[in-house]
């Protein structure tokens, strides 16, 4: 049995009359891979918030990196990753300070950044451009660092928020061999993206509809199931059911 | 006929005391009635050629025209006859629906009623929210409503700046068929976007990065003018083989398709059995080994490469 990072039972979220998720139910193990898909409004932002302990369930149980979604929020905070479209990098910050500042925040001690960062740079080829503002990196750089400073502590788990939306084709190839490599290294990966290509690179798949969990499986699982050439034709076949429209 | 004519427009901006480049020195042309699409990253220049197109921005050197229209001279021509889809929302959040097409109709002097065929099908759409605030709409919803703003005085030619961007796979799809229809009424169109599939939707489109245009050709035939022998690979654990493929000695470049690796070869001597000899080699079960022909985005990755537009870390 392999170790759970995430552990979801029958997660519910009702805003008065309209219920956001509707008892979502599903685990993700160590190392995996989980893509996150669902039309506009289907609820995935709800589910994340919820897994990120920045937003309390109505009903329904899950836990994060082992921790509980209902009085362990400040724990999961510590243990999980998270990178928006939007990259939260401090623009009129340099590479190093946004480093240092999100080190800092998750508590590392300075001897342990500095080491680390002298890594990440090299890693990312951004040594010289160290003592740079981030505001005048190229985007898909930025997008790279923003990935390294959201695991730079480590998490069990990182929530990536449709990370790629607007790069180059190259540029956003190489960020999912960093989310491979990432994998690889342990640490279970939750994206959401409306690249259904994207969809292929993951291990499994979850497909939200109106609130609820409409398909689950690898790609490969979800092909034949839904006899679709692509994850584009499964995703219109099972997304098309819709009923709701909101955002 | 051009409809749109666009000469050697430059753009550049001062950013941190730093000139940066926004576009060089484009050239090119879209005919009546066609579906032009500008295709390339954030950064790429889009919205900075879109805004100069639409009146909205001066070029630094360079001219353009829509219609005939000088983009400077005769920048109050322009405003009358186009339609114009800026990037971000920009309709009135605390208006309803109905006043905003209200507002823009009675703002170009026209009727709803008067022109009300050309955006029916899409109206219909959100007529049953048409007393509830642009601001609360979903974002499909928006789409559609800043669409029948964009087309409510009938404009000859109708700019699109990333209409698609952050929109479901779904909603992009109804919204390529909500242009095929126009098209069908002789409306020029301009759109802009990141997603290469969308490409294929497009008459003529123009690839672009860092400010340049990459090629300029209707997506069938940038396909077609592929150089290099390109194959669809497949194994066990597909990480590995990437990874391995690169140190292969006809490797060009390799890089994940969704479930399939896209190996493209620099001579055209390298056959089936080379590479799966190379793949068994590694260690690597079941390998699957398909030549394909290249699709848009094996195009774009291999101008951006050659070309060095790119202000990304091309080192795969």
């Amino acid at each position: 049995m392999p170790e759970l990072v995430l552990e979801i039972d029958k997660l519910t979220k009702q805003f008065e009359d309209f219920v956001a998720a509707d008892a979502v139910t599903f685990t993700v193990s160590k190392g995996e891979i989980f893509g996150f898909l669902g039309a506009n409004g289907a609820g995935k932002t709800t589910v994340m918030r919820m897994l990120c302990g920045l937003s309390m369930p109505t009903s329904g149980s899950a836990k994060v990196a082992g921790f509980d979604i209902y009085n362990q929020t400040e724990e999961i905070k510590k243990h999980i990753g998270y990178m928006s479209q939007k990259f939260c990098l401090y623009e009129d910050l340099t590479v190093k300070e946004n480093i240092t500042l999100y080190g800092g925040i998750y508590g590392l001690s300075s001897a342990h950044i500095k080491e680390k960062m002298e890594k990440l740079l090299k890693e990312l080829s951004l040594t010289e451009d160290a003592n740079k503002l981030v505001r005048g990196l190229p985007l898909g750089w930025k997008q790279k660092l923003a990935f390294s400073i959201a695991i730079f502590h480590e998490p069990k788990i990182v929530f990536l928020d449709e990370p790629t939306g607007g790069v180059d084709p190259i540029t956003r190839r190489q960020f999912w061999e960093m989310i491979y490599e990432t994998s690889r290294k342990g640490i279970t990966v939750f994206a959401t993206t409306h690249y259904m290509d994207e969809a292929e690179y993951c291990n499994r798949v979850a497909i939200m509809v109106d609130g609820k969990i409409e398909a689950m499986d690898s790609p490969d699982g979800l092909k034949k199931t839904y006899n679709g050439k692509t994850m584009d034709e499964v995703f219109y076949v099972v997304a098309r059911k819709a009923k709701r429209q909101a955002d | 006929m051009a409809t749109i004519v666009v000469e050697h427009i430059s753009k550049s901006y001062t950013n941190d005391k730093k000139t940066q480049i926004g576009i060089s020195d484009l050239s090119f042309t879209v005919n009546k009635g066609e579906i032009f699409g500008l295709i390339g990253p954030d950064g790429a220049g889009k919205t900075t050629l879109i805004r100069i197109l639409t009146t909205l921005l001066l070029a630094d050197s360079g001219t353009a025209s829509v219609d005939g229209n000088d983009v400077v001279k005769d920048y109050k021509a322009i405003r009358n006859n186009i339609g114009y889809m800026p990037g971000r929302f920009s309709l009135y959040q605390d208006l309803s629906v109905e006043e905003n097409l209200n507002f823009f109709a009675t703002a170009f002097k026209t009727t709803v009623e008067e022109n009300y065929e050309l955006i029916k099908d899409i109206y219909v759409q959100i007529e049953p929210f048409k007393t509830r605030r642009a601001g609360k709409l979903s974002g499909g919803m928006k789409q559609k409503l800043a669409l029948c703003c964009a087309l409510v005085h009938k404009p000859s030619v109708l700019f699109l700046d990333e209409p698609t961007t952050g929109v479901d796979a779904i909603s992009r799809r109804e919204f390529w068929d909500m242009l095929k229809r126009l098209k069908t009424q002789g409306i020029t169109i301009l759109v802009s976007t990141p997603y290469m599939d969308e490409a294929n939707l497009c008459d003529r489109i123009a690839l672009i990065q860092g400010g340049k245009i990459l090629v300029i050709d209707s997506p069938e035939e940038i396909k077609h003018n592929y150089k290099h022998a390109l194959w669809a690979i497949k194994t066990e654990d597909m990480f590995k083989s990437l990874i391995d493929l690169r140190t292969f000695n006809s490797t060009l470049s390799c890089f994940s398709f969704g479930d399939v690796h896209h190996l493209s070869v620099k001579d055209n001597i390298t056959t089936k059995e080379d590479i799966l000899n190379f793949l068994k080699e590694k260690g690597h079960t079941e390998i699957d080994v398909q030549p394909i022909s290249a699709n848009i985005e094996d195009c774009f990755m291999e101008l951006m490469t050659k070309t060095n537009t790119s202000n990304t870390l091309v080192n795969a």
